[in-house]
């Protein structure tokens, strides 16, 4: 990776502190995209695209300074610099020297997406398409969504850091709508990774077949139970709860900004001591895994909850040198038109000895919730909302009837409190996640969790 | 760099890379961001972005591409990609440029005060946004105030002889306030926009983020319940706009859409009249043509409770045998244009809050919901959706009341309008739309 000469960057950052500041940084960034879907038996919307950009960022006290600008030329960079140093006041300061940057430890790419010719990718489409129509008669629509994205970015710092990662990810998502005698449901499931062509190759009649499935299981719905129910999470895209209910309140901008129920609670036990659960940027081709976050900080496994204790914030630089700690190599934003911010990358509780049917072979009557359709978290009052996009009631210690419309409704400590059972099948899901007006991509993940009570909230009465 | 030229420039070199139609977009533009805490600067940052999209279609295939390098060597990558990709489509009928094109001119898209505005004086207007909050007794914290603006310029050029251009501004403010502590804290927005600085009321922005949590303190969770439900002008937006979504005719096309084969159905209680409006002079996503040079135009979608039309860009008309309503969106130089709303507005009823609250009688205020797009199911539009706010005992608005969820569908839900209030305004959170309250006859409420 080479997009911009260590000298140049080295010279931006001096203007950048040329009227003072405690830190500044050199973003630069080089993203190249393709996308193409399917819909109605049709592939459409081939888009590709090319952004190159870079952005500075001087910090003085408690305040950024920010500016972006596109394209990588000499004189643009240095004007962006000029300009957010505009903002600051004081004496100049020299930025440390600076060497060529170090690339990061990568995750492998055995196929460039890129090389893979377009044909292909339409044909991958198409297999989806069939896999799910294939599935029952019912299926009357299906969109299939791929997606790559190559992502060169470099950070130069006022404190002699020069890091390089090149990224690439894939993602293929299916969505399936079947309908029976006016009654109409979709089902969705997606494979995503920092991975290349090779991940989701042969994938299409996995993900779609999980897609109808989910779709043709609503039909035979029924309403969903209102109440306090013990609640069986599935893994995988389940672990959305622990990445909303629990992650977001820990990342360290809301921690001292005291908007968060986990603030001041290190040390604390939270959960039962079987409960551990990490943040983990490093694990390979994972969805939310980089070699270095977005200010060149390598990226590491941070156990959060050990043994049920809180154990650690997510930091990224600011947040950390407030706290007088390392970053843990959580600054990511989503492209150089961002400051960072303290944000999750895989996110997943550790898993327990527990088996699936045991835990819910213990419950009498209950939801199991396999999948959610989204979530959203107040983490001010740890108070989130998830809407359960496939679940099931349990009766009787077993899997009975699926229910449709189920939402769950709780506080991220009290469900935190209330886990009281981990099975051993962990398994890691490809969301995004939205924070700040910036999207990134988040690996949620869990193996299956028992919630002793959480409030359902459903359209039966 | 000229946006008229590029965009001219971009299209002759799609044609000439093969395509037999062309257009492309072209995009320039600055925005500021200033965000406060504790009375000092937390982030300060100044953009600037500029860019370049091209769709191009041949043998009935299309494709687009875009970038941000606007040399003479950029352009023609990105126009030579667009070709490139429309191989990877499948041939469609119905795609292609319109045949008729044009511009409706709108009053006061860009203000030309912005300018007159010095950094240091928007940081005062943040500041003054947090103080308004942070004065209000009982706030116990301002999370954070924003002040935002952006600047635009866009051009428009197709290969059948369409160019034009716009400018546009905005500026917008908002707060996040918290009242109680520990396991009660409450959390609450307050939000202004208008087409710069000078429109917005730093007093009214704080204030409303300070009343909004404090009016939630001591909040407890309420007995499930069916009940009338009054929805506030925020809420009713996050609905309407769902609603919006739905009456794509893209959307109904495809076959995910509960209003598909509803058009002409009363869909709604009389009293609810809804419009998509490009021309509003105060609308945020208003524009003299929509993103593919259509004029904009304003929609009656809902009148006397009647659904008359969705909403259609070229390709969906041309499918359904209609013409264009204009409402081809488009979110940057970064995507092709899609059907989408405009400016949804809801006619404002007769009725103010305090008549809504006693027409109500026993019932439930409802100020936030959360998890509306992961709660309703776009298909059959049943929801289930978190939500908080107060109760309405004898006429008035009582306790405060969280974790609880309001379940319904989305007809059912429309149908059961009681009345629209009269007090209507702009929500700018996740499209833009004119909203007034809504009283609804009876939705089921789940608590404890």
């Amino acid at each position: 990776v080479s997009l911009v000469d260590p000298a140049l960057a080295a010279r931006v950052l001096e203007r950048a502190l040329s009227r003072g500041g405690d830190f500044a940084e050199l973003y630069v960034e080089a993203r190249q995209g393709f996308s193409i879907s399917l819909d109605d038996g049709r592939v459409e919307r081939p888009q590709w695209g090319r952004e190159r950009g870079a952005c500075v960022r001087v910090v003085r006290g408690e305040s950024s300074y920010f500016g972006h600008v596109d394209g990588h030329a000499d004189e643009d960079l240095l004007r962006v610099a000029g300009s957010v140093a505009q903002a600051v006041r004081g004496e100049a300061r020299a930025p440390a020297a600076l060497g060529e940057p170090a690339a990061a430890e990568g995750h492998p790419v055995r196929i460039h997406p890129e090389d893979v010719e377009v044909a292909r990718k339409g044909e991958l489409l198409r297999s989806c398409d069939e896999h799910a129509r294939a599935a029952a008669g019912e299926v009357t629509q299906v969109r299939v969504g791929y997606g790559e994205s190559r992502r060169e970015v470099e950070v130069f710092n006022s404190d002699g850091r020069a890091a390089a990662d090149d990224r690439t990810r894939v993602r293929l998502s299916a969505q399936v709508v079947a309908r029976r005698d006016g009654r109409v449901e979709t089902g969705s499931d997606t494979r995503g990774g920092h991975a290349g062509w090779e991940l989701i190759e042969a994938e299409p009649e996995a993900v779609a077949g999980k897609a109808a499935r989910r779709a043709l299981t609503l039909l035979d719905a029924v309403d969903a139970p209102t109440g306090r129910l013990p609640v069986v999470v599935g893994n995988g895209f389940g672990g959305v709860l622990l990445h909303e209910a629990v992650g977001h309140g820990l990342e360290a901008d809301a921690v001292q900004k005291r908007a968060s129920v986990y603030a001041g609670r290190l040390g604390d036990q939270l959960a039962e001591p079987f409960v551990t659960a990490y943040d983990d940027g490093r694990r390979t081709g994972d969805w939310g895994s980089d070699g270095i976050d977005d200010e060149g900080t390598p990226t590491r496994r941070t156990t959060v909850i050990e043994d049920g204790r809180l154990v650690s914030y997510l930091y990224d630089v600011l947040r950390a040198r407030k706290d007088g700690v390392e970053s843990t190599g959580n600054g990511r934003r989503e492209s150089f038109r961002h400051l960072p911010v303290p944000r999750m990358t895989n996110t997943f509780f550790a898993p327990g000895d527990a088996t699936p049917d045991g835990l819910i072979g213990e419950v009498e009557r209950g939801l199991y919730a396999v999948s959610f359709g989204g979530g959203q978290v107040e983490p001010a009052t740890g108070d989130f909302v998830f809407g359960v996009s496939e679940g099931y009631l349990i009766e009787g210690g077993k899997v009975t009837a699926p229910v449709r419309g189920a939402t769950l409704v709780g506080n991220g400590l009290e469900a935190l409190r209330a886990v009281d059972g981990i099975a051993a099948d962990l398994e890691i899901a490809s969301g995004y996640c939205g924070k700040a007006g910036q999207t990134v991509p988040a690996g949620v993940g869990q193996p299956h969790v028992r919630i002793r009570e959480l409030t359902v909230g459903g359209t039966a009465t | 760099v000229n946006l008229d030229d590029l965009a001219r420039r971009a299209v002759e070199a799609a044609v000439d890379a093969g395509a037999s139609d062309a257009e492309a977009w072209t995009e320039e533009g600055v925005s500021r961001r200033v965000r406060v805490y504790a009375g000092e600067v937390e982030s300060l940052s100044d953009a600037g972005g500029r860019g370049v999209g091209v769709r191009a279609f041949a043998d009935g295939r299309s494709g687009y591409a875009y970038g941000t390098d606007l040399s003479e060597a950029g352009v023609l990558e990105v126009a030579r990609a667009a070709r490139a990709a429309a191989e990877a489509a499948d041939p469609d009928e119905h795609a292609g440029l319109p045949d008729e094109f044009g511009a409706t001119p709108v009053d006061g898209l860009a203000s030309t005060v912005m300018r007159d505005w010095s950094t240091e004086r928007k940081v005062e207007l943040a500041l003054a946004v947090e103080r308004a909050a942070r004065e209000r007794e009982g706030v116990t914290q301002v999370e954070n105030a924003v002040y935002s603006d952006a600047e635009g310029s866009v051009a428009l050029a197709n290969s059948r002889g369409f160019a034009g251009g716009y400018d546009a501004t905005q500026a917008w403010a908002y707060a996040s306030a918290f009242a109680g502590e520990g396991a009660d804290l409450m959390t609450g927005m307050g939000v202004g926009l208008g087409r710069d600085p000078g429109a917005l009321d730093p007093d009214a922005i704080g204030g409303e983020a300070a009343e909004r949590a404090l009016a939630l303190v001591g909040a407890r969770q309420p007995e499930s319940r069916r009940c009338p439900v009054v929805l506030d002008a925020f809420v009713a937006a996050s609905f309407l706009g769902f609603i919006g979504s739905m009456l794509s005719a893209e959307a109904v096309q495809r076959g995910r859409s509960l209003f598909a084969e509803r058009e002409g159905d009363e869909i709604a209680d009389a009293a609810l009249a809804l419009a998509d409006d490009g021309t509003e002079p105060e609308g945020p996503s208003s524009a003299p043509f929509d993103g593919e040079g259509s004029p904009s135009r304003r929609t009656p979608l809902v009148q006397g409770g009647r659904l008359l039309t969705f909403l259609f860009d070229v390709r969906s008309a041309r499918k359904a045998g209609r013409t264009t309503t204009g409402n081809a969106s488009r979110a940057s130089y970064r995507s092709p244009p899609s059907v989408g709303t405009t400016n949804l507005v809801l006619e404002p009823g007769g009725k103010t809050l305090d008549e809504l609250f006693r027409e109500a009688g026993e019932g439930l205020y409802v100020t936030e919901v959360a998890g509306l797009h992961s709660g309703v199911n776009p298909v059959s539009g049943t929801f289930s959706v978190g939500a908080a706010g107060r109760l309405i005992e004898a006429g008035e608005p009582a306790g405060p009341v969280r974790e609880l969820t309001i379940a319904s569908d989305l007809v059912s839900m429309l149908q059961a309008v009681l009345a629209v209030g009269s007090e209507a305004r702009w929500v700018p959170l996740g499209g833009s739309v004119k909203a007034a309250p809504i009283l609804i006859g009876e939705m089921s409420v789940s608590g404890s």
